[in-house]
């Protein structure tokens, strides 16, 4: 069953709330991940609340599809959606990064709630998403696995084994979603290392592979279930843009981690309560 | 005659023989399966073996993933790459979070002999020691390395097993029983007490006898568990004994010497003056190709040479 448009309406809506949620729990004045949590916020919101197999009252069921950050830096995001869900309170998305929060800077499943793995040196979430498709399978379990990765991310070359592993294991229960915000902590992600064609790149890698608007929600919702109906690994290459929602990061390096005044946090605010009201 | 095995061999079995009785142990290689001798595994359960190919990394980081939903297992490779390649997904996605993922380095330190120093681990304990929540173990025989192969699927948290590819006696009986944190006294003495891992175990009991004709009486300890270090053997020994030794097919910067250097300087667990400390080992030095005990005759980890070298320390203690 596709997406409905009101179940669109639904999820946009989650998004703008998101969206807000990431940038107010970084606040002002501390060097934060904007940019590529910003630029997920569409396609975890995706996930968590239309695709997923998942039940917030019980994140440890052993049947619920997994998700891996393997952008661990995007965490926010996925805090975001998990706080939403209610698996912990909303509150406590103000106690990021601080000392002795659940919250950690970079996904660390033995302090969150809802994390499932620990993340955060790029490159390593493919392969960790393979196990636990491949512990499923022994145990004959049915449940999915979702790893999002950074453009940036995929110059790291353990991305590339995983992906032959994910292939050559045949995991249909493994799907990657590309977030190609086409930057990375300093500049272009085209810059140190070429990605082009990256679509062709991963098919040649023996995945199934779809190229979408990562902003697009019902593009996305349309691209998640045709991952899931595949006979092999399926990465979806979502077409971002890095810090969308707030005008001062959108397509900027900068804010890929970095600091903001008191002043431009009200700025981002007011921008996406703005949006948040549009989609209400 | 006593019964020479390679570590490595008593494991395959024993892996094996595990996979019968734990559904949850998986096996995963990195194409060196007959090396690491999990060949036996994947023939007899092969719906629980996957090998990776050659991406080492890759292998461990799947490995924490099935650990996470549940699975034991024993990811395998040369103690050189499981180690050196594996260190920041061994760091980040194992040790951190404590899966229990066992991690199993074969062909370690300078036994694994002609490779050269590419392939020869000389520095594996010390990386592994270093990271919280991790477990070492360093078999000295067959028969322990059959034991802590089950042992270390009980153990709740990650664990770094040591294999060697160099034929050792057994050295304990069918009636031994090995457990993890707790060093064994093989021989007792008086004078002077040394600790040894892994291969270096026979070597010390055989330096020991020769120690003895020159009425130096050695206790020797098996320090099978690096860490978490039994601590209690090694201030029992510092409280008795003028002058300790550590001998190890490894860096004598971080491994067992380091550990017990650590143990026996914490002025709050002292009984007493603090003894002597004689750290033998490779000396912040490469390996190269060569025979095993050209190897290990070029580093003075021969019987004779152990003795020889603690004679000459003893000597220096004693004034």
């Amino acid at each position: 069953m596709p997406a409905s448009p009101s179940q669109l309406a639904m999820l946009r809506r989650r998004a703008a709330e998101m969206r807000w949620h990431i940038v107010a729990m970084m606040g002002a004045n501390k060097a934060h991940h904007f940019g590529g949590s910003l630029s997920a916020a569409d396609i975890v919101t995706a996930l968590y609340f239309y695709k997923m197999r998942y039940d917030p009252a019980n994140p440890g069921w052993p049947q619920r599809d997994r998700f891996i950050m393997s952008k661990g830096h995007s965490v926010p995001a996925q805090y975001a959606a998990l706080a939403l869900l209610g698996v912990f309170p909303v509150e406590e998305l103000a106690t990021l990064k601080r000392l002795g929060s659940r919250l950690q800077g970079h996904p660390a499943m033995r302090y969150t709630p809802g994390i499932e793995g620990c993340t955060g040196a790029l490159g390593e979430g493919l392969s960790y998403a393979n196990g636990m498709a491949l512990a499923g399978r022994i145990q004959g379990q049915d449940y999915r696995v979702y790893c999002l990765l950074g453009d940036g991310e995929l110059h790291e070359g353990q991305t590339w084994e995983a992906a032959m592993t994910s292939a050559r294991q045949c995991l249909a229960n493994v799907v990657a979603i590309i977030d190609r915000n086409g930057l990375k902590a300093m500049d272009e992600t085209a810059c140190g290392k070429s990605l082009d064609p990256l679509p062709d790149r991963w098919a040649a890698f023996g995945w199934a592979v779809r190229e979408i608007d990562g902003h697009d929600m019902a593009a996305i919702c349309e691209a998640l279930d045709w991952a899931t109906d595949q006979d092999r690994p399926a990465a979806i290459i979502a077409n971002t843009v890095k810090g969308k929602g707030v005008s001062l990061f959108e397509g900027q390096a900068k804010f890929h981690n970095a600091p903001i005044t008191e002043a431009q946090l009200q700025q981002a605010l007011d921008e996406l309560k703005a949006a948040l009201a549009e989609e209400a | 005659m006593a019964t020479f095995t390679e570590t490595r061999f008593a494991y395959g079995e024993a892996l094996r023989d595990l996979g019968a009785q734990r559904p949850e142990v998986v096996v995963l290689d990195a194409d060196l399966y007959n090396s690491t001798r999990t060949v036996l595994f994947r023939d007899a359960f092969p719906n629980r073996f996957l090998d990776v190919g050659i991406s080492e990394a890759d292998m461990v980081s799947t490995a924490a993933g099935m650990a996470a939903c549940g699975l034991i297992p024993y990811a395998n490779s040369f103690a050189m790459f499981i180690t050196g390649v594996c260190y920041m997904p061994i760091r980040t996605q194992i040790a951190y979070p404590a899966l229990p993922v066992k991690l199993i380095g074969s062909s370690a330190g300078l036994t694994q002999g002609p490779d050269g120093a590419s392939h020869q681990s000389l520095e594996d304990i010390a990386l592994m020691r270093v990271l919280p929540n991790m477990a070492v173990v360093s078999p000295a025989d067959a028969v322990e390395t059959r034991m802590a192969t089950a042992a270390i699927a009980d153990w709740p948290g990650p664990v770094y097993m040591r294999l060697g590819r160099y034929p050792v006696p057994d050295l304990f009986g069918p009636d031994y029983r090995f457990e993890i944190g707790k060093a064994v006294v093989m021989r007792e003495g008086g004078d002077v007490a040394i600790f040894a891992t892994g291969h270096m175990v026979w070597k010390a009991l055989d330096a020991a006898e020769l120690l003895a004709r020159d009425r130096i009486e050695a206790r020797v300890v098996n320090v099978s568990t690096i860490k978490p270090l039994d601590e209690a053997a090694v201030r029992d020994a510092a409280g008795r004994f003028p002058l300790l030794v550590t001998v190890e097919e490894h860096s004598i910067i971080g491994g067992l010497g380091g550990a017990v250097a650590e143990c026996i300087s914490d002025p709050r667990a002292a009984a007493g003056p603090q003894p002597a400390l004689l750290r033998l080992g490779v000396r912040d030095q490469f390996g190269e190709s060569g025979l095993a005990d050209e190897l290990l005759a070029l580093h003075r980890l021969t019987g004779p040479q152990i003795a020889e070298d603690v004679r000459q320390a003893f000597a220096l203690v004693k004034g």
